[in-house]
């Protein structure tokens, strides 16, 4: 194994050592990467899938990533760049994929008003935890809660301060009129919704 | 100081701040009463702010600096000058008077101070306009820019988000100076690349802005550090989509080859980060969709007028010898927002 130090390096530094590095190697082996940003984490992915490598990464502590190729004996004419290749490894908790699927303003069947005020709660102790999720999705009825006047705007304003991804889809907002009312987050689709859920570590549907 | 110039640590738009890190900070930011006058400010993320003084007159501001992203400081001053004087023109407007903004390590040589601002002087002349002063602070690093005040009529103004659906959509300039410069950086960009980003990010928008006045324009931003795609995001406003067509888009090839070997900026995955959602690629190779994410360190305009009109347009900017392509349209809002096709 070879392992390269791109602590400290600017984009495109770390993947310039690393191809030397797998130069190097000539032939199968492993190259493991220090970096300090995800940034480079994401270059050196997309290298890494587009050259049919195999690939994980891990943030090893704060500012600091390591970044593990594979490389293959038939690893120099990926035929499918789309093919994931890609094994993150979720080493923190931060690091995993939970995202929140929030399909209706309420929660649970029953009572309107209770599952009203019930969602209300959930967005506030879903707010307090210490693991929070990495991306909340909003659709169908859902689209009304990231909305002006919603009672859990705070919530999740203080949810997307936290670097929590909220994403409310944009077929919904326009269904229901509410385009020009978002109040927190990013519109999305379902190209991109599809991609959350199956691309996830654990989804949450209250 | 080693070298001459310790330019280079990744500069021009390839130094911007990524979209979504500070659409987090500017929605927090207090806001005053709103002033009916202030008819563009960064509510709607557009290229300069435009301040009405009275029916038919408006003042255009714009601020633009960056630490260097070629070595040379002559070329570097007339990069960054022309990358702030293009933000007036991406309004519709004329530069009059422009500032000079400059960080310069105490250490350095001073001529090389002065062969920054020699270049960037020459571009405010060019553009017509007066250098009327500026501010210089002590710094670890070089960074040099404008603060440019421009006029308009109200009523002529470039908004960067009023396209139509039915536009076509006109880039100016080619695409993937970043990934040049990044290139350049570590030794790996040809003399003849780095001499044809240098040429396109030395040309003023001005001549282009000037033939699009006789058109119908919507909609025009200039294609900076959020990257073609990023632009056009904008541009689409929430309420529009469109196509492009990859095989008009206007690019330097060796960019596309320099992104083959993964040369390749943070700017570029940061816009990725922030527009691949809404961007669909329909046979697009891996070195396109970056030449499209690429941060442009002073580049072309990307124009919606109609359709119609956008031939004659287009036969205008070509006589100017800009490498102007129709590169696609604007549609209803549809997913994808983004639709990038290549042909198989």
């Amino acid at each position: 194994m070879i392992q390269v130090n791109a602590i400290g390096d600017a984009c495109p530094i770390p993947v310039v050592k690393t191809k030397n590095a797998i130069k190097e190697l000539n032939g199968p082996g492993v190259v493991e990467t220090a970096v300090d940003n995800e940034i480079a984490v994401q270059n050196l992915t997309k290298m890494a899938n587009q050259k049919g490598y195999g690939v994980k990464s891990e943030k090893v502590a704060e500012g600091r990533y390591l970044v593990t190729m594979t490389v293959g004996e038939a690893a120099s004419a990926p035929e499918e760049p789309e093919q994931e290749t890609c094994l993150v490894t979720p080493e923190s908790a931060a690091a995993r994929k939970n995202v929140v699927a929030i399909s209706s303003a309420r929660m649970g069947i029953g009572n309107d008003d209770l599952g009203g005020v019930l969602m209300k709660g959930f967005i506030f102790a879903l707010s307090q935890q210490d693991e929070l999720p990495k991306t909340i999705l909003f659709y169908n009825g859902g689209a009304t809660i990231p909305c002006q006047e919603s009672p859990s705007l705070e919530d999740l304003k203080s949810l997307a301060a936290q670097g929590v991804e909220i994403l409310t889809c944009g077929t919904c907002l326009n269904y229901y009129g509410l385009t020009d009312k978002l109040a927190v987050g990013e519109v999305t689709n379902m190209y991109n919704i599809v991609e959350k859920l199956t691309q996830a570590d654990l989804i949450v549907k209250p | 100081m080693p070298g001459p110039i310790t330019f280079c640590k990744g500069g021009g738009c390839t130094a911007k701040l990524g979209a979504a890190v500070l659409n987090r900070v500017l929605e927090r930011l207090p806001k005053g009463p709103p002033d009916p006058d202030l008819l563009i400010g960064y509510d709607s993320k557009d290229d300069a702010a435009v301040y009405r003084l009275t029916d038919d007159l408006a003042y255009v501001q714009t601020l633009d600096f960056f630490p260097p992203m070629v070595d040379d400081p002559y070329t570097f001053g007339q990069i960054a000058a022309t990358n702030a004087l293009n933000d007036i023109y991406a309004m519709g407007g004329e530069v009059r008077t422009a500032l000079n903004i400059v960080c310069f390590p105490e250490s350095m040589d001073l001529n090389i101070l002065g062969e920054i601002m020699r270049g960037g002087s020459e571009k405010v002349i060019e553009a017509g306009g007066v250098l009327a002063g500026g501010h210089s602070i002590a710094d670890s690093d070089v960074k040099y820019g404008l603060s440019v005040t421009g006029v308009v009529d109200p009523h002529r103004m470039y908004p960067n988000n009023q396209g139509r659906p039915g536009d076509a959509l006109i880039l100016t300039k080619r695409l993937g100076v970043g990934i040049i410069c990044t290139a350049n950086r570590v030794g790996e960009a040809s003399k003849e690349a780095l001499e044809a980003a240098v040429a396109s990010m030395t040309t003023l928008n001005k001549y282009a802005a000037e033939a699009c006045r006789s058109y119908t324009v919507h909609a025009c931003t200039d294609v900076t550090g959020f990257g073609f795609l990023g632009h056009l995001h904008e541009m689409m406003d929430g309420r529009l989509s469109c196509v492009i067509d990859l095989d008009h888009i206007p690019y330097f090839p060796q960019a596309a080859a320099y992104a083959d070997e993964f040369l390749l900026t943070a700017a570029a995955q940061r816009n990725r980060n922030h527009v691949g959602r809404f961007v669909r690629f329909e046979n697009v190779p891996f070195a396109m969709e970056e030449v499209l994410f690429d941060p442009q360190t002073s580049g072309g305009l990307l124009i919606a007028l109609p359709r119609e009109e956008a031939g004659s347009l287009l036969t205008e900017l070509k006589n100017l010898g800009l490498p102007a392509e129709i590169v696609g349209s604007i549609t209803e809002r549809r997913d994808p927002e983004i639709l990038v096709a290549g042909t198989k």
